[in-house]
Formats: C-alpha cells, structure tokens, sequence
C-alpha cells in the first residue's frame, strides 16, 4: 500500500489541486474553499518534499500517465532540477494560503471568494504540472492552465486599473504561449516526438536544419515573454501592482521562476547546452540581456512611488541574475541559476506579503501613504527590512549566497564586466529598497492619519516564516547548494 | 424574438433532435467520430437557440445558472474521479486498464466516463460564458452579482 502511494506521488501533486479546484466551484463558500486550499497546498508541499528526497537517494522517477509507456503517453519526470523547483512552488502556495485568508476577504468580494480559491488552485495545478511534466506538449497544456487563471486572478484586483492590466498580461501572454507552442510544433515536425527525452535522443540527425533553429528560437521568445526578460516585460509590472495582494505574493515568487525553469528545461534537457550555446550564439545574447534587465529594472525601481510596482520593477532586475546564471551555460553558472530561484522566490514572497499587510491597513501603498509606518506595523516593517537586505545582498541572507554564488560562476570564465554589472545593481536595489525603508523609519505620519494597528497574526505568521527562512538559507546554505549542485550536473549531463 | 411564429415553431420542432444528436455524438463519440467536447457544444447550442427565440430570462428558468455553476464543477469532478478511482485500483492516473475486470472494458468504461464529465463542463461553461456576454448592460439578477468596482 505505501509502496503504492510512493509510486503515485508524482501525478498526485498535479491531481489533488485539480480535484480540489471543482470542489470550491460546489462548496459555494469562501471559507470552506479557504480550507481546502490551505489543505491541498500543505499536502501537496509534504509530497514535493517526499519527493525531492525520493530523487535526491534513488535518482530521476519516470511516471507514466494512463499506463501508456513514455514516449507514446505523457510521462511525469522528476530529476534533481525540478523536484527543487517543485519544492519552491509548493512551500510558497503553502506559506501563501496560510497569508490568503484575511488578505482575501479584505480585497475579494466575497460571494466571489470561492471562484478566486478555485482559480488559485488551477494556477498552482498548472505551475505544479510544468515542473513535472517530461512532454514538451503537456507542457504547453499546464503553461496556459496556470496562466488563464492568473489572468483571472489579477483582474480580481479590487482597483479598475486590474482589468486593464490583466488584458495587457492576456495579450503577451498568449503571445508567448503562441510563440511557444510554434517552437514545439516545429520540434514534432522534425522529430515525430513530443516526450523530451525522446526528442532530445532524435535532435541531433536533424540539428543542422533552419526548422529547428527556428524552433528554438520561437522556444526562447516565448518562454521569455512569460517570465518577462527585458525587452518583453512591459505587462509584468501593472500585473503584480493591480493584482490582489496574496496573488502577488504567490505568483510575483513562483510564476516567472516556473517559465525560466521551462527554458532550462528545453535548453539543457531538450536542445543540448552545445547545441543552443556553442553551436548557437544564445549565450552571448541572452547575457546582454540580463544585463539589460537588471540595470534599466533597477533604475526603474529606483523612480517609483508604488511600492508594489517598486518591487515589480526590482524582480524584472532580478530574472537578470536568473538568466545571467544559466546562460553561461557551465556548472557553477546553471546552479548559482538554481539558488538564485528559490531565494528570489522566498525574497519576493516576503516582501510581496509585508507590503500587502500594510495595504490590509492602509488601501494604498505608495511612499507617501507608508511614511512612519515604521512605528506603527513594527513587525510587518521590520519583516520588509530584513527580507529588503536579503534582496540586496546583505551576508547572513539568502540573497547574499545567491550573490556569492553568481560571482563565483561569472569570474570563472573571466568576465567581469558582468561581476561589475551585479555589483552596480546591487547598489540600485539598495537605493530603491532605502527608500522605501527611509519612507517607514524616517518620516512622519501624514498629517490627520489616524494610527493604524499591527495586521492579523496569520499574515505575519506567513510573512516571518518567509523572511526566517531567509535567514535560514543565508546562514545554513550547504543544502540548498547541493541541491542546486546536483541540478546542474542532472541537467548539463544528460543534455547534449 | 417571441413574436415571429415560424421561429418559434420551428425553434420548438428542432430544439429535440439537436440535443438528441448531441447525446449520439456523446456516447457514439468511441466508436465513430465525436466525443465529449463536441457533444457538448451541439447541446449548448440548443440552449443558446432557445435563449435567443424565446429570451434570456426564460432560458435561465430552464437551465439555471447556479445548475450550469454545479454541473460545470461535477464534469471535470468526474474526470478526475475516474483518473483517481484507476489510481486506488492499483493503476496510474487515468489508467482505464484498471476499472473493470478485464482491460478492453475497462477502456471502454474509462472512455465513457470520462468523455462524460467533458461534455458536462462543455455544456455548463459554453452555456454560462453566453448568459455572461447576453446578461451584460442588462439589470441582473441575484445570480449575477454586479461588477465590483471598489
């Protein structure tokens, strides 16, 4: 019987949020939909973890849809790239559903409420079912699952601006999703296959041929539009601004790190990192557009007054040191990629949700509104500062391993006009992350506000727990690094 | 549109056969061409032409929405259902294999179902998504809850 469990794991993660999804649909209420939200995240966050040790003792599980044998059927594969990136996923919906509860029922109408639970577990089932997926169409399939439903989820947004923003994301997304679908219509056009790994094996008799230079092209573009790389980015930051504050939080940590997993994934899996990097100059192009992105996202930050689309700006720098990471296309360079992801993520997910606690008092959030909070939220306050310190790269943070790591990958080929480009948007993020802390210690209350109190304990509970795990990362990072280390050599091994 | 007779007439004649051969191509659908999703869609349009003929509010009366909000849920409950009950068989998701004594009804039991809860969701969520665009501009009623533009 356990061994039957175990072996189910794998398709377990994606069916028990789409079981749960219809369930909210007829429970009709948003409370009972809260709880089982809370219950599928959890359960399914207990299951990442059984499974990341399954990989991380037994090596790769290979799960077969339906009974149909892989190449023929969809096959769930889990290596030890995705089971870390699954295990991201998971913990901030689990973390985040924790947060959901009162931040929902103070934005989201609530004989809506239960649609908005249903829509978040769809987004969550497809985000799941990307990571784990080995089929380059079912792929697809999950990519727009969890972005149909995060159109859904943003234009919830309790400001008009969300619908508009949340029309602007459908049209780059599915864009993307298009360009994306295109690029694995040509790779099934000269392959016959659709499983990854069977396409990966048949590639390289057809490598030569402008099809599937095409195809990954169209791969690479799409892909990018989802995670927002620096020329595509422009509908990233209405999104997370006019997005509810638990979605922001939930999507602003997992859904461009799942899209930038999706690339890795096709890149080194699919194509070859000798194939796409040195048959192909897609190296070079990409490092000057990280860079791109992390100087024009963080000078962009720097000027903003919302600081919802401060932090929306500040994660368009940091899918920079993301891509930057595993467009060297070396070792140390996909796994500082890989420890890169799951701090953002925590980073993100904090200060996405301190700032939601203080929009659950105030109803706005710009630097105005949010001066001298300070005294007022002082935990939620001091949960921004601390997770702000990790952003920029303060030691005994995440963020700073992060850093530390990156570095270490840049200066081992010897580029270091890419370490001063790091260096120089870690400056910036201190500057945008000053302010807004100048904002909460060193001004005084608008005139004629009245004192505001501390948010509810679960949503401090969530955003602590966060920013603890930081802490955590910043000060313990042996696993986190190993784990990022075994990535690199499962991807950059079985690739090419 | 109530007033013209021939529409109406004929609306009434046809509204029987499009539903019944939308319950052929739903459960022909493993035989011959067809399946859940078409399926569903030829029984939405019999609800959609008699939305049109005799209005939306009368159409909302035969099927109402808070129905189409439960049938919508239950189809793709019971998608997932047949995938999980092959799964407590001792199979893997939606391996039909597993649901009945042998595995060629087993497939053709799995098949059924499944294309079952599809056409379920189809009917529900073609319907609703066309009372949503015909319902707007329109005075709503407790079923929609207005636009909140707080």
């Amino acid at each position: 019987m356990i061994e039957a469990f175990f072996a189910q794991m794998p398709a377990l993660v994606i069916v028990l949020p789409l079981l749960a999804a219809p369930i909210c649909v007829l429970l009709h209420r948003g409370g009972p939909s809260w709880f089982v939200y809370l219950l599928t995240t959890w359960a399914c966050f207990a299951l990442a973890f059984l499974l990341f040790v399954q990989v991380k003792i037994g090596g790769p599980i290979s799960y077969a849809m339906g009974g149909w044998a892989p190449p023929f059927g969809i096959e769930l594969r889990l290596d030890a790239l995705n089971t870390v990136v699954l295990l991201l996923v998971t913990g901030i919906a689990a973390i985040s559903s924790v947060y959901a509860k009162a931040s929902v029922a103070a934005e989201i109408a609530s004989e809506r409420a239960y649609l908005f639970y249903a829509a978040l577990l769809l987004c969550f089932c497809g985000l799941a079912g990307i990571t784990v997926t080995g089929d380059a169409f079912n792929l697809f399939v999950f990519l727009e699952i969890s972005s149909l439903s995060s159109y859904a989820l943003i234009a919830m947004g309790s400001k008009r601006r969300a619908l508009l923003s949340a029309f602007q994301y459908l049209i780059m997304g599915t864009i993307g999703g298009t360009f994306l679908l295109i690029g694995i219509g040509f790779l099934y056009m000269m392959t016959g296959s659709l499983n990854m790994a069977d396409i990966a094996s048949r590639l390289p008799a057809v490598a030569d041929t402008r099809t599937v230079e095409a195809g990954l092209a169209f791969i690479v573009v799409g892909t990018s539009l989802k995670f927002a790389l620096f020329p595509v980015h422009v509908w990233l930051p209405n999104a997370y601004t006019y997005a509810p504050s638990s979605v922001s939080a939930f999507i602003a940590a997992t859904a461009t790190k799942v899209a930038v997993y999706a690339l890795m994934r096709f890149l080194f899996t699919v194509f070859g990192a000798a194939y796409a990097f040195d048959q192909l100059p897609l190296g070079e192009v990409l490092l000057v557009l990280s860079v791109a992105a992390m100087l024009s996202g963080s000078m962009a930050a720097i000027f903003q007054t919302d600081v919802k689309r401060l932090l929306a700006w500040s994660s368009i720098a940091q899918i920079g040191y993301i891509v930057m990471g595993f467009a060297l296309a070396s070792s140390a360079g996909v796994s500082a990629s890989v420890v890169h992801m799951v701090n953002h993520g925590l980073i993100k997910g904090a200060l996405f949700m301190a700032v939601g606690a203080m929009f659950w008092r105030l109803r706005t959030i710009s630097l105005n509104d949010i001066a001298g909070l300070g005294r007022q939220m002082p935990i939620t306050s001091a949960a921004f500062v601390v997770a702000g310190l990790s952003l920029i790269g303060v030691p005994a943070t995440g963020g700073f391993i992060s850093k530390w790591v990156l570095l270490e990958a840049v200066m081992e080929p010897g580029h270091y006009w890419l370490a001063a480009a790091i260096l120089v948007s870690s400056l910036m993020a201190l500057i945008y992350i000053g302010r807004v802390v100048e904002a909460l210690y060193f001004r005084e209350r608008p005139e004629g506000q009245p004192p505001v109190g501390e948010a509810p304990v679960l949503m401090l509970t969530a955003t602590w727990t966060l920013v603890l795990a930081n802490i955590v990362l910043g000060l313990y990072a042996t696993p986190l690094i190993g784990a990022a280390e075994r990535a690199a050599r499962a991807v950059l091994g079985a690739g090419s | 549109m109530r007033e013209h007779t021939v529409l109406r007439v004929v609306t009434k004649v046809l509204i029987a056969p499009i539903i019944l051969f939308a319950l052929y191509v739903q459960f022909h659908g493993d035989y011959s061409p067809g399946g859940g999703f078409q399926a569903g869609v030829v029984f939405a349009a019999a609800i959609i032409l008699y939305a049109l003929i005799f209005g939306l509010a009368e159409a909302r009366r035969a099927v109402s929405p808070n129905l189409l909000r439960i049938t919508g849920a239950l189809g793709a409950l019971i998608f997932a259902g047949t995938g999980v009950y092959a799964m407590l068989r001792g199979g893997n998701f939606l391996d039909y294999d597993y649901l009945a004594h042998d595995a060629v009804h087993g497939q053709h039991y799995g098949l059924l179902l499944v294309e079952f809860g599809v056409g379920l969701t189809v009917v529900s969520v073609i319907t609703s998504i066309f009372y949503v665009f015909a319902g707007r501009g329109r005075r709503n009623d407790d079923e929609q809850p207005p636009g909140d533009a707080r």
